[in-house]
């Protein structure tokens, strides 16, 4: 009786059912990609090529129809001497950040990893310039350097350092300093993380070993801290020079570019040609100009994250 | 003779999450120069935490750690001429082994052509000289082991301290790798304190063993010492395998040695007759493990015989053979503390 049912029931897992869409992963992945295919070629790939069409055309605001001319925009940007500035800005902002990123996010994060009361204020405390928007920080800072209600100054003041103002970010040279100073402090907390990862994954008896083998604090910190988290402290400091080399937020809250000129950057002279000025071509040329170091950049970043997981 | 290396009242308290955890309760304990000190223990007696706070990496919540005479608590690790061989070897990954082997030279600020030369030294010693260029990854465990050991011997420290630096090895490796670390010890002369759970290795490395458990030593002596003489059933049964039979008896425990329980016919004169219920017989290298009860020596017990391929007695399982163990290889334990008591004399009871 009980044979005759299960002889004809059919098998529980047929064999030879067919696969649900849940099963076969070749259509699946398909589907889960599209609306990443999707966002980046609408958001980075249409702007990348229209910009490049924008490049070598004469369209400006007042005339949007669309004529080849060639190399004409690439002339009128170089025959500025403005671009050679921001070009000169860009790179000294990008360098000087980049080292003052990586130096002050290895000391966050060697205080970070450490273990005391309170850290989790502290960790809270440090993530929050990277989790704010920039514009909306900048805006802040905007207020702390401001010409005349300056709390900095009026510290400086009260500590008898200063007599009137500094005038932050009306002299080139301080806000050279302020717009660097903007950038190291948004990114800091980005490359700490980064680094601390790092510091997390050298095993505990490595640092003994070397404590015990007689080497102080710095010996263990350059002979064997860095050389073991070098990869990382490469990615955060490639990450921190793209995001201010991209950066025209900062410069254009703070500065806009000024005082003549001596803080444009980049990013923020072509917006400033293409979209204030009206002349697109000119705009689309500027911003491309961004694109090969950039791209040298991320095959930068790309080895130092193949070579550490080599290690 | 100088101490080299001395604890006294040692205790070290972790503050845990949820609670406090008394690693070392209580220690004091000596090395004497040139010898060869080991630690043998179950797993979490708080060998690596002695081990540790003798080389500075842990702080003791209470107690002295003395080097060379002095009281060395407040020392950094670097300043107290001790080196380690971590149980992971702790090499540094990023550096060839020359380069692992000169560190704690560069440290102390030794010129380059001589700390070159006392690295190369020290390879040769270990047999790693054709080595030196390669990074620890391309070596095999016992490589890995014996660049540990130059690193810790070109900076001819006071002491050595090693912990489990065998355990990672495979038996074979292990095995001959102890003997290479007993002549090399032997060699240089250099006291040392060798951590283990390897009973075999702590009998065959030690001058002298301390056997740990939860955080006390319970016995200091020779490997001979410890292991014929226990100071009580913690030691007598952590060492041995088989370990020591134990048997209760009014207000006692009575031990002896497995290989000490014989048929009677091979035990001389002296011997405290045992009848002895073969229950099961493994024959391991050689030897027979017989398995069984007793019952007339105190309380009915399941105790292992181990009797040599010279004794060929024919046994079988289920019956009942006449055993013995000689007097003077009872020992005597306080059932209440596990503590060794005087021989009593146990012929007159004989049933
Ligand atoms: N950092 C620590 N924090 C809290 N408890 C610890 C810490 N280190 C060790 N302990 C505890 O102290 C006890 C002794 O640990 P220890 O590492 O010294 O044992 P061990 O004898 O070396 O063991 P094994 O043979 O397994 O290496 C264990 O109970 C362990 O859980
Ligand atoms: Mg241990």
């Amino acid at each position: 009786m009980t044979q005759a049912t299960t002889a004809t029931r059919p098998p529980a897992t047929p064999a030879t059912g067919r696969r649900r869409l849940a099963d076969r992963e070749g259509p699946l992945a398909s589907l889960f990609l599209l609306p990443a295919v999707v966002y980046v070629v609408a958001l980075v790939g249409v702007p990348f090529v229209l910009a490049i069409g924008f490049a070598f055309s004469d369209v400006t605001a007042g005339d949007p129809s669309y004529d080849w001319a060639g190399l004409d925009a690439y002339r009128r940007v170089f025959d500025d001497p403005v671009f050679w500035q921001a070009l000169r800005n860009t790179l000294v902002f990008t360098g000087v950040s980049m080292v003052l990123i990586v130096v002050f996010g290895k000391v966050l994060a060697n205080i970070l990893i450490a273990d005391f009361r309170g850290k989790w204020l502290v960790r809270f405390l440090v993530l929050l310039p990277w989790t704010t928007p920039v514009a909306l920080s900048t805006v802040s800072w905007l207020w702390l350097l401001d010409s005349i209600f300056s709390p900095i100054d009026w510290l400086l003041r009260q500590v008898g350092l200063l007599e009137g103002n500094m005038y932050w970010l009306g002299r080139p040279s301080l806000a050279t300093a302020s717009v660097i100073a903007v950038h190291v402090w948004r990114l800091v907390p980005l490359a700490a993380v980064i680094i601390m990862a790092g510091l997390i994954a050298i095993p505990r008896d490595i640092d003994e070993a070397a404590r015990v083998d007689g080497a102080g604090f710095w010996r263990r910190m350059f002979e064997v801290t860095i050389p073991l988290t070098m990869p990382l402290i490469a990615v955060a400091a490639l990450f921190g020079a793209i995001f201010t080399f991209t950066d025209m937020a900062v410069v254009y809250v703070l500065t806009r570019g000024g005082p003549t000129n001596s803080t444009q950057v980049l990013a923020s002279w072509a917006f400033v040609r293409g979209i204030e000025g009206g002349d697109v071509a000119q705009g689309a040329a500027i911003a491309l100009f961004l694109f090969p170091l950039l791209l040298a950049a991320a095959v930068l970043i790309l080895r130092a994250v193949r070579r550490m997981q080599v290690m | 003779m100088t101490r080299i290396v001395e604890v006294r009242g040692l205790r070290k308290t972790f503050d845990g999450r949820h609670q406090q955890v008394e690693a070392l309760r209580g220690i004091d304990l000596a090395t004497e120069e040139g010898e060869y000190l080991v630690l043998l223990g179950p797993s979490g007696c708080g060998k690596t935490t002695l081990l540790r706070t003798i080389a500075g990496l842990e702080q003791p919540t209470e107690g002295d750690v003395l080097i060379g005479g002095n009281v060395v608590n407040e020392l950094p690790p670097r300043a107290r001429q001790v080196a380690m061989v971590f149980q992971s070897y702790a090499l540094y990954p990023h550096k060839t082994v020359l380069a692992n082997i000169v560190f704690p030279l560069k440290a102390e600020r030794m010129d380059r052509d001589a700390r070159e030369k006392k690295a190369r030294w020290a390879a040769d010693l270990l047999g790693i000289g054709r080595l030196l260029d390669r990074k620890p990854r391309e070596l095999s465990g016992g490589e890995r082991q014996r660049v540990a050991l130059a690193r810790a011997m070109v900076r001819e420290p006071a002491v050595f301290l090693l912990d489990e630096p065998l355990s990672n090895l495979d038996a074979k490796l292990r095995a001959s790798a102890r003997d290479e670390l007993k002549r090399f010890q032997q060699r240089i002369g250099t006291t040392t304190i060798y951590v283990t759970h390897d009973q075999a290795e702590a009998m065959g490395l030690g001058d002298r063993i301390a056997v740990m458990d939860a955080g006390q030593v319970r016995q200091l002596g020779r490997p001979r010492d410890v292991y014929d003489d226990p100071a009580d059933t913690f030691v007598a049964t952590f060492i041995g395998s088989p370990p020591m039979n134990l048997v209760r008896r009014d207000g006692m425990l009575v031990g002896f040695r497995p290989e000490h329980l014989l048929p009677a016919e091979v035990v001389g004169a002296g011997a405290v007759k045992i009848p002895f219920v073969v229950d099961r017989i493994e024959y391991l290298s050689g030897d027979r493990h017989v398995y069984g009860t007793i019952t007339t020596l105190g309380e009915a017990t399941r105790v292992i015989a181990r009797l040599p391929s010279t004794v060929t007695t024919p046994l079988t399982a289920g019956e009942t053979a006449d055993f013995a163990v000689a007097t003077d290889r009872l020992r005597f334990f306080d059932p209440e503390t596990g503590d060794r008591m005087d021989a009593v004399p146990l012929e007159w009871s004989q049933p």
